[in-house]
């Protein structure tokens, strides 16, 4: 009878370390060969949409709703037939909010996960450090990014914002509400960066040609912790203050500037980005109760809601508050991530209009989404109908405006699409592939 | 071998080897490479200051986007074309070294550290304040067409591999003959011992001095490459996290060895594109890599070879 003999050998630091390196260097190796990767028959091959989510960074906020937008949209899509006949499969890599980040992922998802296209880019430093690449590797990049960098005409003709209106539209399209309902001197203060300025020069503009005047820019430098110094700047005689503070220290703002007006001050009008997934009855924010907001797509549900928003709401799982069904306390950035949703239905459309096979076709469905024009309101565009200018690459739409009333927002006013347009300042359709 | 013979085969081999890579590796890997060889000229900067020299700046981030931005300023506000541009980036970026070179050395140790900061802290608010100019935070694009030298098209896959090959090669050449020349040792016999170089006669200042201008004006370099390669200038890259970039990738790479940057480059952009593939939490892979290598490595990967018995890496 043998005995077996059983031996431990003691794990040392050393050798935990081996087995460590040996594994990730294996995990490298395996992973960079070409084939590696699971590979199906062409027919039924997936179309593949590169995500460029902001996981991490100072986006994460908006990357985690874009994601659970954009997973929702395809789960839609899928559930009625894909594209073309073909499943839709989102590929999502974490940008970082960076915008070198942002181009090496664009690049991993052309070149490495072999993607149809690339979409979902929200931040515009990402979005304009990674065109130039997307339109050098020829794969069209669709961005839900907001900003004004599509329609100036910097970038390139493989990008695209098909899903969700520019800022410069959004702003110049407040302006006559403002001076006809608010008030007809008003004083701005803004990030002293490209997303403020882009603010200070489109709505300044805007308002002197309503008939309302500019009383003070009051610039805030980004790493301001406390601002009760800047606001003795704001002028005695300011009717409306426009305010666009973001990130963790709107609320700072909010208090100091309750603070120092007490019950007294002008009317206030800001952009929902700074309050983007916070609770507007967050303690602190109770300064807010009367002002008015800019909305992309009003956060709660109001008393005429569409069909469309329900079903919308439903798919993604957000409840009448504009939060999380699983999680009342996680607020959405309901303003922002329809792009997401929306742009997918465009990129589908524009596959079936273009009868997309494959990469050979890129420029086909550049073609027809640059044929686009009207989109009218249904599910698969719920945040309203909108215009798709193709020279431009920009879509236009409705615009909301509502008032904090009792720790909720309740809408007041809707823009006509016709309110948001300006003259073109680019024809990509110009340039070649 | 000598150890002369060793370093030059080395050397030539580490070039040969990046050269060959193109031919061998998927066109992914290949974008990556050229990304990894334009950072690892910063990191080769960077460490000829620290590496070398004993100075830790928490500033380089400036002379980074001094390169930067003087050539992509220089392209779409006074349309220059892409070679004098190249030359505007570099000159600037000597330049800006040079004044916080001079400012920043009456300083030492945790005061130079914060003065470079300040300073490059200052750079990224001008950045954004005049984004008339610049487009602040959300930069702007060099475009396409724009980006040619001599007819060549350096957005073009081949040629932007092998600029940014160029553009490694020079610096790591010219990093590897200064560091073995007298000006490189006295550098290094003022990290060893500032006062003892001193008293043997050397004018530690005026050496500490061009160290930095040689160092901004390397990092000056790899801003310019990369807004002519990758067609983007922003302040994100004036921003503290691109200088604490530098200074991990030479502490993961080896302080104070020729390879190191390029190593610790190379290896902090797999690191954070593998595990980025494995997990949402890659931030934490990252972390405790660079968390295990500073406790079992703490001389960096090429550090720890010279320890384990490579004595003549450079």
């Amino acid at each position: 009878m043998h005995k077996t003999q059983k031996t431990t050998t003691p794990v040392t630091r050393r050798g935990a370390l081996k087995t460590l390196g040996t594994g990730v260097g294996a995990l490298a190796a395996v992973s960079a060969v070409p084939g590696f990767r699971f590979s199906q028959a062409h027919g039924s091959e997936p179309i593949r949409v590169g995500f460029q989510v902001h996981r991490t960074g100072i986006g994460a906020a908006y990357g985690r709703w874009y994601d659970r937008t954009t997973q929702a949209a395809a789960k839609r899509i899928n559930d009625a037939g894909g594209i073309n006949g073909r499943p839709l499969e989102i590929i999502a890599a974490d940008d970082g909010t960076d915008p070198k980040r942002g181009a090496e992922v664009v690049e991993k998802l052309a070149t490495q996960e072999n993607c149809d296209v690339v979409f979902g880019t929200l931040f515009s430093h990402v979005v304009v450090g990674s065109a130039p690449r997307a339109g050098e590797l020829k794969i069209p990049y669709f961005v839900v990014s907001e900003g004004h960098h599509v329609a100036s005409g910097i970038l390139n003709r493989y990008t695209l914002q098909p899903g969700i209106t520019d800022v410069k539209s959004q702003v110049e399209a407040m302006a006559p509400f403002v001076v006809n309902n608010l008030g007809k001197k008003v004083t701005m203060v803004f990030p002293d960066y490209a997303f403020g300025h882009d603010h200070r020069d489109y709505f300044s503009a805007a308002v002197e040609r309503s008939g309302g005047s500019i009383g003070a820019l009051i610039p805030i430098p980004p790493t301001e912790t406390s601002f009760t110094k800047y606001f003795p700047n704001i002028p005695q005689d300011t009717e409306v203050l426009y305010h666009v503070m973001v990130g963790p220290a709107v609320l700072t703002f909010v208090k100091e500037l309750g603070e120092f007006f007490g019950s007294s001050g002008p009317q206030l009008f800001g952009f929902i980005d700074s309050l983007e997934a916070v609770d507007i009855g967050s303690s602190g924010l109770e300064f807010l109760n009367g002002s008015h907001f800019w909305e992309g797509f009003p956060r709660y549900a109001q008393a005429d809601q569409s069909s469309h928003d329900a079903a919308y709401r439903a798919a993604v799982g957000v409840d009448a508050n504009g939060a999380s069904v699983s999680d009342p306390q996680d607020v959405s950035t309901y303003a922002h991530m329809f792009g997401c949703w929306e742009t997918l239905n465009v990129i589908k459309a524009g596959m079936e209009a273009a009868n997309y096979r494959g990469p050979n076709d890129r420029t086909a469905l550049i073609e027809a989404v640059e044929a686009m024009n009207q989109i009218p309101l249904s599910d698969d565009h719920p945040q309203g109908s909108k215009l798709f200018n193709g020279k431009s690459h920009q879509v236009f739409g409705h615009q909301y405006i509502s008032k904090v009333a009792d720790g909720r927002l309740d809408l007041v006013h809707t823009t006509s699409i016709e309110d948001t347009m300006y003259p073109d300042e680019v024809d990509y359709t110009t340039q070649s592939f | 071998m000598t150890g002369n013979l060793k370093e030059n085969s080395l050397h030539v081999g580490v070039l040969v080897i990046l050269a060959a890579l193109f031919f061998v590796v998927s066109d992914y890997h290949d974008g990556n490479l050229a990304r990894i060889m334009v950072l690892a000229v910063y990191a080769v900067g960077y460490n000829l200051l620290f590496g070398y020299s004993g100075l830790l700046s928490l500033g380089h981030a400036l002379f980074f986007a001094a390169g930067m931005y003087g050539l992509g300023l220089s392209m779409n506000l006074l349309g220059f074309a892409a070679l004098p541009a190249l030359l505007v980036g570099i000159v600037f970026s000597a330049g800006v070294s040079a004044i916080v070179g001079f400012l920043a050395l009456r300083t030492s140790g945790v005061a130079f550290m914060i003065v470079t900061l300040m300073f490059a802290q200052a750079g990224f608010l001008t950045a954004l304040h005049f984004g008339e100019y610049t487009r602040g935070d959300e930069g702007f694009v060099i475009q396409q067409a724009s980006r040619m030298i001599a007819g060549i098209d350096l957005s073009a896959h081949a040629n932007r591999y092998f600029a940014a090959f160029g553009f490694f090669a020079l610096s790591y050449v010219a990093v590897a003959i200064l560091v073995r020349s007298p000006f490189g040792r006295c550098l290094v016999a003022i990290r060893e011992n500032e006062e003892r170089a001193r008293m043997l006669g050397y004018d530690v200042w005026m050496h500490k001095y061009l160290a930095v201008i040689a160092s901004g004006t390397i990092s000056g370099l790899s801003g310019a490459a990369y807004a002519l390669l990758f067609g983007y200038a922003g302040a994100t890259f004036a921003s503290v996290q691109y200088s604490i970039l530098p200074l991990l990738w030479v502490l993961l790479g080896g302080a104070g060895t020729t390879i190191g940057p390029l190593i610790g480059t190379a290896f902090a952009f797999y690191l954070i594109d593998l595990a980025s593939e494995i997990t949402t939490a890659h931030l934490l892979v990252v972390g405790l890599t660079i968390v295990l290598l500073t406790l079992f490595a703490p001389q960096g990967i090429s550090g720890e070879l010279r320890r384990r018995g490579l004595k003549w890496l450079p």
